[in-house]
């Protein structure tokens, strides 16, 4: 569910700045809530949340414990400040891998054409319609957890390029017709130069939307990788937590907490990644006139 | 003839994704760390508690190779395995479920996942459509923000989250329905058929509900910007009826986009039935991916895999044949 996010110029006519900057603002909050409690949050702590065993298994919320403990006995606070910093580096990572390789693939498709573009569309049309995860889970029961999480984020970004190498592509084809790139070429300028100089600057803009829809995408991917026991799942991720709390029956020993808790953390995750993309959407499409 | 060269050209298309798409399910697992078979080897090992003789271990791991269709190298390797999948759809027998061939398990399941996902995707493209549609059409009205706030908060939220919130409100706590489903075998019957509808709710509703967020965003966004236009205006002063313009101008013109939006995110969906089938143990495909993984059973999985993938291409393949439909520019060629 990557990058399919509303990106129609026309969206904002009739919608006041007010509100616009509304979205992104509450966006953006959200989303500096997490990054900051989940980097920061772990330097208070001297316990390796992922360690079992560490405190009595099933304890209630407490002033010490502000989530319970689980049926492992492990800190479920601190279990999901890990996996909220896991999952953030783990999208970081990936998505800066698929906007680079997108944005390549897509700019010089776009802009060189002929065969070259064809190929790449092919392999676009491809990897946008051939389902993911299968894939994944094959190469997840082959190596059995026995991975980094640097070959995940690599898996991820094999898989991932297509949705914003697409978008990039097609805002390319538009630009190419437009005045100022012919009067670059026949100034010129070598074709590299003006994909740099002159197509660059336009398509900067979604970059930025891409990205964090791409961080959505991934965090999203391995998380449901893990819910299903075939990523790291000895590592903290969102994912993973609902891999052991579904696997322990959390709900049926009364652990809610166990399984809400990440659940509530995803969804406003993913809700202050989204409201940021499609605020900084519109706040660049309002700029350059460009979507 | 415009439409003849758009279907040839939606046909290659076809072709070429099914080949590349079977092209890496051969090549990427036998590019990763690890090798099946060995793994599978110290699983009996594991099991026989490492009492097993070098000469039987050199057995297992032959016929393996022979079941896997990894002998020789890997040219005829490939050649083999698109003979046997494209031409035979035969993918050996199954591990756990021994002498039944894969192809049989699968069928079986199948209409389960086909049944599930056509009605799922289409409930939640007509019903998200015409949320949006009318959340646009009346985008000055307090409801509209209602409708679109509904949106926004769905949209992001992934499958899985969905799944095992719809299984905690409504099996856990309310327990209007059951937390794990039961599909009896045997003869199909009325009784059975309404077995299996109640049965179907949840996974239904997870999928209806994660299809609703995009649907409802993208149609309101065209629907805004589709009835500032001047036809749309012109239709107004004419005297044409609100319903009539919501309906036959803006709806009709913002169709488009939305089709081929639902072609290009066919294998997002087809992603998330797969793992909604998994959360709530209905018996399709996705089921039957998740236990062939866990049991190592590689033929059930390589041929649950290369199926989503026919699947998913051929139900993008025939899309892409019903667009003209939509769309007269293609149908007359221009």
């Amino acid at each position: 569910m990557a990058d399919r996010i509303v990106s129609t110029k026309s969206s904002q006519k009739g919608r006041s700045p007010l509100k616009l900057n509304a979205r992104l603002y509450v966006g953006l909050s959200i989303i500096s809530v997490f990054i900051l409690g989940s980097f920061i949050l772990p330097f208070f702590t001297d316990v390796d949340p992922a360690a079992q065993g560490t405190y009595l298994k099933n304890m209630p919320l407490s002033a010490k414990h502000l989530l319970g403990t689980n049926s492992l006995g492990q800190d479920i606070f601190w279990f999901l400040v890990f996996s909220i910093r896991n999952s953030l580096l783990i999208g970081l990572g990936a998505s800066f891998g698929i906007t680079l390789i997108s944005t390549f693939l897509g700019m010089s498709a776009g802009y060189i054409g002929g065969w070259y573009e064809r190929i790449v569309v092919l392999f676009i049309d491809t990897f946008i319609t051939i389902p993911v995860l299968p894939i994944l889970i094959v190469l997840g029961a082959l190596v059995r957890g026995n991975t980094s999480f640097a070959i995940v984020a690599a898996i991820l970004i094999v898989f991932g390029w297509a949705w914003n190498a697409r978008t990039i592509r097609s805002m390319v084809l538009s630009l190419r017709e437009r005045e100022f790139i012919n009067m670059a070429r026949f100034s010129g300028a070598g074709t590299f130069d003006i994909i740099y100089k002159e197509v660059f600057p336009h398509v900067y803009a979604y970059m930025v939307v891409g990205f964090i829809n791409t961080i959505l995408f991934a965090i999203n991917t391995e998380a449901a990788l893990a819910v299903i026991g075939l990523s790291k799942i000895q590592v903290p991720t969102l994912g993973s937590i609902i891999f052991w709390a579904l696997n322990y029956n959390a709900l049926m020993i009364g652990q809610t907490a166990w399984i809400v808790a990440p659940i509530v953390a995803t969804v406003l995750l993913f809700l202050g990644l989204f409201l940021t993309s499609t605020g900084y959407n519109e706040l660049f499409a309002e700029r350059r006139g460009v979507a | 003839m415009k439409l003849a060269q758009y279907v040839l050209q939606r046909f290659a298309t076809y072709l070429a994704v099914l080949f590349i798409g079977l092209t890496i399910t051969f090549f990427l697992p036998r590019f990763m760390p690890g090798d099946p078979i060995n793994n599978y080897i110290s699983q009996i090992q594991a099991r026989a508690g490492q009492t097993l003789s070098p000469e039987a271990v050199e057995q297992i791991r032959n016929s393996l190779a022979e079941l896997y269709g990894l002998k020789g190298n890997l040219f005829t390797q490939y050649v083999g395995f698109l003979n046997r999948v494209i031409l035979h759809f035969d993918f050996g027998p199954s591990f756990t479920n021994y002498p039944e061939k894969v192809s049989t398990i699968l069928l079986r399941a199948l209409p389960y996942t086909v049944g599930l996902l056509l009605t799922t995707t289409a409930l939640s493209w007509i019903i998200g459509n015409l949320i949006g549609l009318v959340a646009g059409y009346y985008n000055k009205r307090a409801g509209a923000t209602v409708l679109e706030l509904l949106g926004i908060v769905l949209y992001p939220i992934p499958y899985y989250i969905l799944a095992i919130s719809v299984l905690i409100v409504l099996a856990f706590w309310l327990q209007i329905f059951p937390i794990s489903p039961t599909f009896l075998p045997g003869e199909f019957t009325w009784e059975k058929f309404k077995q299996i509808l109640y049965n179907s709710i949840l996974p239904a509703l997870t999928l209806v509900l994660a299809g609703f967020g995009w649907n409802i965003l993208s149609m309101k966004s065209l629907a805004v910007s589709t009835k500032e236009e001047p036809f749309v205006q012109f239709a107004r002063l004419k005297g044409v009826p609100n319903w009539n313009r919501m309906t036959g101008y803006v709806f009709r013109n913002a169709l488009l986009p939305q089709v081929t939006a639902l072609i290009l995110s066919l294998g997002t969906i087809f992603n998330g039935a797969l793992l909604t089938e998994m959360i709530f143990s209905y018996p399709g495909v996705g089921l039957l991916m998740r236990t062939a993984a866990g049991a190592g059973d590689y033929n059930l999985l390589y041929g649950s895999i290369t199926l989503s993938i026919i699947a998913v291409a051929t139900a993008a393949f025939i899309l892409d044949l019903i667009y003209p439909l939509f769309d007269p520019r293609i149908r007359l060629g221009r």
